[in-house]
């Protein structure tokens, strides 16, 4: 879980190394190493704390292991296993599901919140207090915040007890708690701020005189937003989404907590595994999901290309 | 090179003991009692485990009379497991269970112990020697413990089939697990494993979700249903896991469980919440949900307990004063103070005899006689456990312990039945 959001920082991260190489040649004539120098210590970090644990993630997800001992070895099974069990492709077709449903959510949340931050608050003051408000709950942890929705959601908690207080039910809601619905309600709780985020810090650099010409030339609300608002925001969507959807795909504590233990996650599915001491399974169970994560930041990149429009 | 490493980071921490033992005064040692020797007195072991015997209160008290420091680390089951192979040099004495240790021992991380060497092994009781509580009793099904006790020669790491000189784990705690209820949710009296399966509890019911500990209460239920009968439930055939997991995931495509859980605190909260009002459960929490004024009984079924139990092993590493540092050990946590501390928690001490001097004769009558309390009964804390009157729920030791229908298993099938123990989690 906690290396999705750093592939996740260094995909956004990418963008940045061309505008590196320029300064490179540009400085070529007074000391050539000096910008090699200056990108040394991000190369260190980079290449041993991500780069060198990837490479042995992918070697050992390669390995065998007999009786709780690692073989070093070069055999496909672990890949061919994943493949071919039913739970993989059941398991991924569950934390497929969790990521459009929370991505579409946190979507239309972190977008109106945004758009209402950017464009309705006139005050410049008022837009930042309001903006650290939405930050506030992020002091406490994420494990605290998602708890907390335990004796809210129960069958005898607030929220149930409240309903058959006010006499609109008179069972309690079972689906509320341990369910996908509250998997997927504490996603979009925990996550819907890395969506709005980068969507207002977009929206606020959009030239305000646009909207106004859009309004001269006959355009309504409704128009402006798709037409001017939606195109020039892409950017932040587009790396909301790339957080979001890294971040559920790779959860496994939210998935089992709020599901009661009931529902697999990728996450979940090589948590148990390296419990089981099956690392090489888990190894290539990672490299899957990497590759599946990175196909996915991918296919993002591709429709809407930060670089041009930031 | 390990081992070079792991020396130099021993001696500095002995340096560092000693310092802090010249600090101290040389006064307070002779408080000490004089059986200990006290060349070990500086020594730090460190112990991990799983949690439910790695109690401070036992590492203040063994300070106290050893002088030895323990370092304690409580971990989950798996955690234990992965530890104990994966890191062996990271530890001294390993607390863990049977099960695990028929995992871990044939890896060769832990040295098997002299009982010559062990002071209270002669009083241990039989179900750890022989696998028979009574000359009568028949042997449980599953990983029991005699089974996985002892290894034939000082260096073999393969199980010995009889009681040998050399011991692969001292004993300490153990227990009869059975279905925790909610006696004033439940409605009806509840007397079999079988229960668990009830319709009438569809959506109030969970499992613990620790596939070695949950696939043997799963067995227990099944079993009590009708579904299946068993060969040896601790050791089942690749046919009788599909059978075991297909009941299980049918339950659940019903809706029947509520949860599954995988640590103490979370089943706690589920039988407090009322979210569940019958499943596994484990001894100790069954009092911690009582203590939170809820009722709660540790229901007795017909078929039997699924038991447990757990025992200290020595790290290969150990030689030398360190090695006679943990025989010391264990030897003082047999020694009856420890012993008396797990029997007021619910658990049983492998060395009665020793454990019973420690006890008030109520206490004694109360938690292994299955008598009525004569007095209100605390906990090793001092926080009320049960009122005068009250009596354990199952009853006596002999009771509890003599009808255990199976152990906690390592199966020879069991990656297949992990593997299937994920298809129904995923289910």
């Amino acid at each position: 879980m906690s290396s999705l959001p750093r592939d996740a920082v260094s995909a956004v991260a990418l963008p940045a190394a061309p505008a590196g190489a320029v300064g490179a040649r540009a400085s070529r004539e007074p000391g050539r190493l000096l910008p090699y120098l200056q990108s040394l210590p991000l190369w260190l970090v980079m290449g041993g704390f991500l780069l060198l644990p990837i490479a042995a993630i992918v070697v050992v997800s390669f390995w065998d292991d007999q009786d709780y001992a690692l073989v070093p070895a070069f055999i496909f099974d672990n890949y061919r296993d994943a493949f071919s069990s039913s739970v993989t492709w059941s398991t991924y077709l569950s934390t497929l599901r969790y990521t459009a449903i929370v991505w579409a959510a946190t979507l239309a949340i972190g977008f109106t919140a945004a758009y209402y931050l950017a464009f309705h608050v006139r005050s410049m003051l008022w837009q930042m207090v309001l903006f650290q408000i939405c930050a506030i709950p992020f002091l406490t942890s994420n494990v605290i915040r998602m708890i907390s929705w335990i004796p809210f959601l129960g069958r005898n908690g607030l929220l149930n007890r409240a309903l058959i207080g006010l006499g609109l039910t008179d069972h309690p809601f079972e689906f509320l708690l341990f369910s996908p619905f509250a998997v997927c309600l504490a996603f979009v709780h925990l996550y819907t701020l890395f969506m709005m985020v980068p969507i207002f810090n977009t929206m606020m650099r959009i030239d305000r005189s646009l909207i106004e010409a859009a309004r001269d030339g006959g355009a309504g609300p409704v128009a402006v937003l798709r037409h001017v608002v939606v195109p020039l925001s892409l950017p932040g969507i587009a790396i909301g989404t790339i957080f979001v959807v890294t971040l559920v795909m790779g959860d496994f504590v939210t998935v089992q907590m709020m599901s009661g233990g009931q529902s697999a996650s990728v996450g979940l599915l090589m948590k148990n595994q390296i419990s089981l001491l099956q690392y090489p399974s888990a190894a290539a169970q990672a490299v899957v999901l990497l590759l599946t994560v990175l196909l996915m930041v991918w296919a993002i990149l591709r429709v809407v290309d930060i670089r041009k429009e930031l | 090179m390990d081992c070079k490493s792991g020396l130099t980071r021993r001696g500095v921490l002995k340096g560092a003991a000693a310092a802090g033992g010249a600090l101290a005064g040389s006064g307070a040692i002779t408080g000490f009692p004089t059986i200990w020797a006290q060349n070990i007195k500086n020594i730090t072991l460190r112990q991990f485990g799983t949690g439910v015997s790695n109690l401070n209160a036992v590492a203040e008290k063994c300070k106290a009379d050893t002088g030895i420091t323990l370092q304690m680390t409580a971990l989950d089951s798996d955690a234990v497991t992965q530890r104990a192979i994966t890191q062996p040099n990271s530890y001294d004495i390993a607390d863990i269970e049977y099960w695990i240790c028929k995992k871990v021992f044939p890896r060769g991380v832990l040295q098997p112990m002299d009982t010559k060497r062990l002071k209270y092994f002669d009083k241990v009781v039989p179900i750890f020697i022989t696998g028979k509580l009574t000359p009568e009793s028949t042997i449980a099904q599953g990983t029991a413990p005699h089974t996985v006790g002892f290894v034939e020669s000082q260096t073999a790491t393969k199980f010995a089939k009889a009681p040998t000189r050399w011991f692969t784990m001292m004993p300490t705690i153990y227990n009869a697990d059975t279905l925790g209820i909610r006696p004033d949710l439940v409605g009806r009296s509840i007397t079999s494993w079988r229960d668990l399966a009830d319709p009438a509890f569809k959506g109030r019911a969970s499992i613990l979700n620790i596939p070695s500990i949950g696939i043997m209460d799963a067995a227990m239920m099944c079993e009590a249903a009708g579904v299946i009968k068993y060969g040896d439930k601790g050791n089942m055939t690749r046919a009788e896991i599909d059978t075991t997991i297909a009941k299980l995931i049918e339950l659940k495509k019903q809706g029947h469980w509520r949860a599954f859980w995988k640590t103490f605190d979370e089943s706690v909260n589920l039988m407090v919440s009322g979210e569940v009002v019958i499943q596994s459960m484990w001894s100790p929490a069954v009092a911690a949900v009582r203590s939170k004024g809820v009722k709660c009984v540790y229901q007795p079924l017909k078929e039997g307990y699924r038991a447990w139990g757990g025992g200290l092993g020595l790290a290969k590493h150990l030689k030398g004063l360190e090695l006679d540092a943990a025989y010391e050990y264990i030897n003082w946590y047999t020694s009856g103070w420890v012993g008396a501390y797990l029997n007021r928690q619910g658990y049983y001490s492998a060395v009665l005899e020793t454990a019973k001097q420690y006890m008030q004769p109520y206490e004694w009558a109360f938690w292994m006689e299955g008598k009525p309390a004569e007095k209100d009964i605390l906990s090793p804390e001092g926080k009320l456990m049960e009122k005068a009157g009250a009596v354990r729920d199952g009853g006596s030791f002999y009771e509890r312990m003599g009808h255990v229908a199976c152990w906690n298993a390592v199966m020879d099938q069991d990656k297949y039945m992990v593997q299937k123990w994920n298809e129904f989690i995923a289910a």
